[in-house]
């Protein structure tokens, strides 16, 4: 089984140097493309490896890129964006790749930047990935000392120079739209589309932002072509993917697999199953904010479509597993109140909808709960939860697991206002 | 036209509306908070939701935010789906979490846009039980209340007061459940339009604070349609009253003038109406200096002796403040010869010259919504923020005409705010500022250049010639002027409607010759130029126009030789206009100074017989604003005491003279009907507004309350049980109270004649969304107020009429050119008695360049000192990096500053024995 975005991966988790990532290929598909292929011909490579976004919407790729004006009159800027702002909770695989092999991101950069011709990148990151910041800045710097980076790139006369920004800290900025607002220094309000950042991004310029992961993919697909990303998926979807499992399981981590692993092996082989005297009783497949599945779901392959016809979303493919012995009430009330922590306030249903819900559902959990409290919770959630009530899917997102939960663990949810008080405790 | 079918009914509606602003202007109730119609849509407050379906089949449809939704042809639309209607009572309860249930004590309780979008959404039961987030208010200055827990976070605040107005210092910080609307601390906000927030904020957040001082419902105030007196824009207002006294001032939505937006000076600049200063009785001047009352007929009675004696010699001024009707029945009594303007004579000569330019055609004379069409624009001499701020508040938004049109570019619809302004960042239409010293406008003018009023004059003459080389050239243009020129002129050769705006701001005649040049020289390239002059103040233009810019002025008056009898001065406090030495050497020469005002001024003061005149809030008027724009002003209420309108003393003492001149003039509308019938230029003032005879559909006048006025039978119920009988209104189509056509429909009532917005369900302005024929657009009823300028084909050689270019401005032995400074809180005459307007004026000052301070020996805070026609100025010293080098600006009409009106050049040093005694309350940008 091939494993592209782990291979160079170390056990120690030492950061793969310039030198080291150039060893095994690294670079060799910048080499190859800058200067010598067409834009064009990159983003048809693309487009046939059928390269879903990573980040958790799982838009295609290339038909992103494709909607980037290629006006060559047009002398203003054109900017890439890598989305490094990884906040959903339950998800690190993203700081993987950067933190251990930054060169990938930078790689799959300078290819995606090349294909829409930006002249700009940025790395959007987490303050509170500090040891990957260090070591993208190193990359970036070695790079401009190969001339992978900066003017006339590999003589080619292409430009490209790419700045590492630290977000000051929001999960917000993660929606792509909210991104650019705060590049710019400007709330992290996200933006009404259409427009879509390909046409007007940053600064009103077309932007292209896309998820660490997929970047890391490209220079791999360019090197190898489209029908190989494809026929890495065991499923639906082209590629590998970096799953991740959190909650009680014995091996909590992340692993590289084919796009259509089945969750069972996910669970049970990878993650080494549940630990001892534990159950599960479900999971939110890709993140906090997406639909619990339950043991029923087990034998789903993990591929886009296939997890959204279950009732839920692959999201980052990152899962979340609830246990026998952990109150899904209590759960459910974390993560709303995570997400109404993070809400930017901007529109009516997120930023007084979210409060309201968390609010009653504490009093559930400690025991103060009424039973018209489901119907507020159903109807908040109808409220809030539609795709197109609110402006963008934060709060949609953080409504899942309450929606889902109240639909597999409503038991749960009756006994605490019956007993008055939670039975887990 | 698009066809959309809202609830199975087909509707034709404009292509580029959005949804929101299509259903409304077709009639129907749409609850929606953070679109303005002004300020677009951002989908924000996700209130304005309705279903949208793909197809006729369709039965589920989709939800959609109708603001952000465009139209399209064939949209099936539901207003009425439970879905919708269940999602839109469901933004009201989560909006109304944290409201809290002040109703009661709110001020805006009973206008409030978000009690009228609750009853419409229908939400009535509460089910949150939580604790409400309380939030801390600011002390935001005098003019504003801030109540933060009532807000529900629309926004609009923050994107009227910087994305629309400029302003910097009011934003939202903090995030999820805990935004926050206000200033970074505590302080007066600085933007000159932060009063509109009381209108913008759809609920009690930021409310009118002089109103809350004697605070009044809607209901039971008593309003009028009236136009602001501020400066010479017209903006519409409704006056509001309630005890004899002005309560508030609004906007009175007029799609050519104002909008939606007034300045602060014209929202709380009515404070002088209340003031104790007011004259209220007739008084005589005594022995010992002191005013005896005496009775309105007694005072007809001395008046009228004092004008009959045989061989009287009697004079008269009128006034730019003043009303046509009063000015030209003054004219009347006292004959064409005898009347003087009332300006002084360097303002008159300027005005003139404006009025005849404005004549000849030669460019268009933009309305403010035209002003906001322009692509670029070159302001000469005239700190249009601080003389006409309401035309500022439009070139902030003409200077977004460039983003637009990169909008257009890429179809992204002009009304989706937010993302016009992402895509267009910085870019902006261009705004050049020629001007003497700090301009507000300066942070969107993408070229500034500092001149003082002969220099500017000169760029004017350089850039004229540059469009056309047969438009004279001043002679000795220096290398730096020529380029200026050279530049500016290519950017307004780049624009398809330039728009030149100039004005007697400057007092400097060559500097509105010039704006002429540049205007007329880009109508002959085929541009469609605009040509804006503001002139002082709310009549000037008017009063010039009543003797067709022959007038005589104040000046040649003053300097007259002759004896007068009797001189009778009209709302003017000569004092302003004039040195004091002229003056009193003039009054010794003065038998009876005869004064008709409103405020004890200092001309009042020295007059032998004084006449409490009406304010605008009490008393009709037509005044006739910068474009000759006639509009009819009418009274909020009847004044107390003696005091009566100006035009209606000149009437009485005209009936008690007994003189044949009046004919059968007895009323108001006759004074009208003969000042359109004595002068071929005004012709048209009978047309500003329905005479007295009007009658609404039912037969009626029109009520001046609404018919929820609850409180008329308790007003005196503490001193007599017995309602006294209401006064009656003879002089116009309005009636006092509530009594007569009060449930105003849309179209029913002349829209000049409308004193209050109002419409079923929609208590709080925003009601005028049902007035317009379509949102955002043209009255129902046609807008307020007649042209009186046409815009004939322009006369021919224009190029041959400006020829008298100034020279260069040097170094002149110690002397500096004076050129006027203005503050929209204190230069202006009336408003500057408002209390809240009094609090925000600066003290007077002489602001210099730091190389002329240097010359000079003074420093910020020292004094600086001029003699002037026998009076000694003294000022305190600013000292600013952006007043034009061999100038000193000062604080018009703010202190002694009327001595200085008169002269283009003074003497100055440093004055020894100043103290400087106040701390400075100077209105800073805190950019």
């Amino acid at each position: 089984m091939e494993t592209p975005l782990t291979k160079n991966m170390r056990a120690d988790k030492s950061p793969v140097a310039l030198s080291d990532y150039m060893s095994t290929g690294g670079y060799a598909a910048v080499t190859k493309t800058i200067g010598k292929s067409s834009p064009a011909e990159v983003l048809q490579v693309v487009k046939d490896s059928n390269l879903r976004g990573r980040g958790g919407a799982g838009f295609p790729a290339g038909m992103k890129w494709s909607f980037v004006p290629m006006n060559e009159d047009d002398p203003g800027h054109k900017y890439l964006v890598a989305n490094a702002d990884e906040m959903e909770p339950g998800t690190f695989k993203d700081r993987l790749i950067m933190e251990q092999d930054p060169h990938q991101l930078i790689e799959g950069m300078i290819l995606a930047a090349y294909t829409i011709q930006a002249d700009v990148g940025y790395i959007f990151i987490r303050a509170e990935y500090h040891y990957a910041i260090r070591e993208l800045k190193k990359a970036i710097s070695a790079c401009h000392d190969k001339g992978f980076l900066g003017k006339n790139i590999l003589d080619s006369g292409y430009n490209l120079d790419i700045h590492v920004h630290v977000s000051a800290g929001r999960y917000i900025c993660g929606e792509e739209t909210a991104l650019l607002n705060s590049l710019e220094g400007k709330r992290a309000h996200p933006r009404a589309k259409p427009p879509f950042p390909q046409v007007s991004g940053l600064w009103g310029r077309p932007t292209i932002v896309n998820n660490v992961e997929s970047l890391a993919c490209v220079s791999h697909i360019v090197n190898n072509g489209a029908d190989w990303f494809k026929s890495l998926g065991i499923g639906e979807d082209s590629g590998t993917k970096l799953f991740g499992i959190s909650g009680r399981v014995k091996k909590p981590g992340t692993w590289e697999l084919p796009m259509g692993t089945p969750i069972r092996e996910l669970v049970e082989v990878h993650a080494g199953g549940m630990q001892d005297g534990y159950k599960l009783r479900g999971f939110l497949p890709g993140g906090a904010s997406t639909d619990f599945l339950t043991e029923a779901h087990l034998d789903l392959p993990m591929d886009y479509d296939v997890i959204m016809k279950a009732g839920s979303r692959m999201g980052t493919g990152q899962m979340i597993i609830l246990d026998d012995k952990t109150c899904p009430v209590a759960m459910v009330e974390n993560v709303v109140s995570f997400f109404a922590r993070e809400s930017c306030g901007f529109c009516t249903p997120c930023r007084e909808g979210l409060p309201w819900v968390e609010k009653v559902l504490h009093a559930i959990e400690v025991g103060e709960g009424v039973p018209e409290d489901l119907q507020i919770l159903e109807r908040q959630g109808r409220f809030i939860g539609a795709v197109g009530n609110t402006h963008c899917a934060l709060a949609p997102g953080a409504i899942e697991p309450l929606t889902s939960a109240l639909k597999y663990f409503r038991e749960d949810f009756e006994q605490h206002i019956r007993d008055k008080k939670c039975s887990y405790q | 036209m698009p066809t959309i079918i809202v609830d199975g009914i087909s509707y034709q509606v404009d292509a580029n509306d959005n949804l929101l602003e299509a259903l409304l202007g077709l009639g129907l109730d749409l609850p929606y908070f953070c679109w303005h119609p002004s300020m677009g849509s951002i989908g924000s407050c996700r209130q304005c939701a309705v279903i949208q379906y793909q197809d006729e089949d369709d039965q589920q449809g989709r939800l959609v935010m109708s603001c952000m939704t465009p139209v399209t042809e064939g949209a099936i639309l539901s207003i009425d789906a439970e879905p919708a209607a269940e999602f839109r009572s469901a933004v009201i309860e989560n909006l109304m979490i944290n409201h809290p249930h002040d109703c009661p004590v709110c001020e805006e309780g009973g206008e409030c846009h978000l009690q009228d979008m609750t009853v419409m959404a229908g939400h009535s039961m509460r089910h949150y039980k939580g604790l409400k987030t309380t939030h801390r208010n600011q002390y935001l200055g005098p003019l504003l209340n801030h109540e933060m827990n009532r807000c529900i976070a629309c926004y609009r605040c923050v994107r009227y007061y910087q994305d629309y107005a400029g302003g910097t210092d009011l934003a939202v910080f903090g995030s999820r459940g805990r935004v926050y609307f206000g200033r970074h601390e505590d302080g007066v906000l600085q933007s000159e339009f932060a009063g509109n927030l009381v209108e913008v904020c759809p609920t009690g957040v930021f409310t009118d604070k002089p109103l809350s001082e004697r605070y009044t419902r809607k209901w039971d105030l008593q309003s009028a349609p009236a136009v602001c007196t501020g400066c010479s824009m017209g903006c519409n207002i409704s006056v509001a009253e309630r005890y004899g006294e002005l309560r508030r001032i609004h906007n009175r939505y007029n799609s050519e003038v104002n909008g939606y937006f007034l300045c602060d000076r014209g929202r709380f600049g009515g404070g002088f109406v209340n003031h104790e200063d007011r004259i209220r009785r007739c008084g005589v001047r005594n022995a010992s200096g002191v005013y005896d009352p005496v009775s309105k007929q007694q005072m007809l009675e001395k008046v009228s002796a004092l004008i009959s004696a045989a061989g009287s010699k009697v004079v008269a001024i009128g006034s730019p403040r003043a009303s046509l009707e009063s000015n030209h029945l003054l004219g009347k009594l006292v004959g064409r010869e005898n009347f003087y303007s009332g300006l002084s004579g360097r303002e008159q000569s300027i005005i003139n010259a404006i009025y005849a330019i404005q004549q000849t055609g030669g460019a268009r004379i933009p309305t403010l919504r035209e002003v906001e069409a322009a692509d670029a624009v070159l302001i000469l001499g005239e700190d249009v923020t601080n003389t006409s701020a309401r035309l500022a508040l439009s070139l902030r938004q003409t200077v977004r005409n460039r983003s637009k049109e990169m909008a257009n570019q890429i179809q992204i619809p002009l009304w989706h705010d937010a993302a016009v302004r992402k895509l267009a960042q910085d870019e902006k239409s261009p705004l050049v500022l020629v001007t003497a010293s700090e301009d507000r406008l300066e942070d969107v003018s993408c070229l500034t250049h500092r001149a003082g009023p002969d220099d500017t004059a000169r760029i004017g003459y350089a850039i004229a010639n540059i469009i056309d080389n047969r438009y004279s050239r001043p002679a000795d243009l220096t290398d730096n002027e020529q380029t200026l020129a050279a530049s500016i002129a290519s950017i307004l050769k780049n624009a398809e409607k330039p728009l030149i705006i100039s004005g007697s701001g400057s007092l400097n005649l060559a500097v509105v010759e010039a704006a002429a040049n540049v205007a007329w020289a880009l109508k002959g390239e085929n541009k469609d130029s605009g040509l804006i002059y503001c002139v002082p103040e709310c009549n000037s233009l008017g009063v010039t126009m009543l003797h067709d810019g022959n007038s005589n002025n104040l000046d040649d008056l003053l300097s007259g030789s002759d004896d007068i009898d009797v001189a009778i001065v009209l709302e003017n406090d000569l004092y302003r206009r004039a040195g004091s030495t002229a003056i009193n050497s003039w009054l010794g020469k003065v038998k009876n100074l005869v004064v008709i005002d409103q405020l004890d001024n200092p001309t009042a003061s020295v007059a032998t017989l004084v006449l409490p005149a009406a304010s605008f809030a009490e008393t009709e008027g037509t005044l006739v604003n910068y474009e000759g724009r006639a509009q009819r002003s009418f009274a909020a209420f009847l004044p107390q005491g003696d005091i009566q309108g100006s035009w209606q003393w000149l009437l009485d003492i005209a009936d008690q003279v007994g003189t044949q001149k009046f004919g059968s003039i007895r009323q108001f509308d006759q004074v009208t009907e003969d000042i359109a019938a004595q002068n071929a230029a005004l012709s048209g003032v009978t047309k500003a507004a329905p005479d007295a005879s009007y009658r609404s559909g039912a037969g009626q006048k029109i009520a001046r309350m609404t018919h929820r006025a609850s409180g008329r039978t308790a007003m005196v119920a503490d001193v007599t049980m017995y309602e006294p009988q209401q006064p009656v209104d003879n002089t116009s189509a309005l009636a006092f109270t509530m009594e007569g056509a009060n449930l105003i429909k849309p179209g029913e009532v002349p829209s000049s004649l409308t004193p209050y917005i109002w419409s079923p369900g929609w208590n709080s302005n925003q009601a005028i969304i049902k007035f317009q024929a379509e949102t955002g657009g043209a009255l129902t009823d046609s807008d307020p107020g007649v042209r009186l300028i046409a815009t004939a084909s322009p006369v021919a050689d224009l190029h041959t009429r400006h020829t008298t270019i100034p020279a260069i401005t040097r170094h002149q032995g110690g002397s500096l050119q004076l050129v006027p400074g203005y503050h929209l809180f204190g230069s202006e005459e009336l408003s500057a008695y408002s209390k809240a307007i009094a609090e925000l004026t600066p003290r007077g000052y002489f602001a210099v360049h730091p190389d002329v301070a240097g010359q000079l020996g003074v420093a910020d805070h020292d004094g600086l000192e001029t003699q002037i026609n026998g009076a000694n100025v003294q000022l305190e010293v600013v000292v600013s990096e952006s007043v034009a080098r061999q100038c000193v600006v000062y604080s018009y009409g703010i202190d002694a500053t009327g001595e200085l009106v008169h002269e283009k050049r003074g003497t100055f040093k440093k004055a020894e024995s100043w103290e400087s005694s106040r701390p400075s309350n100077l209105i800073m940008s805190d950019r």
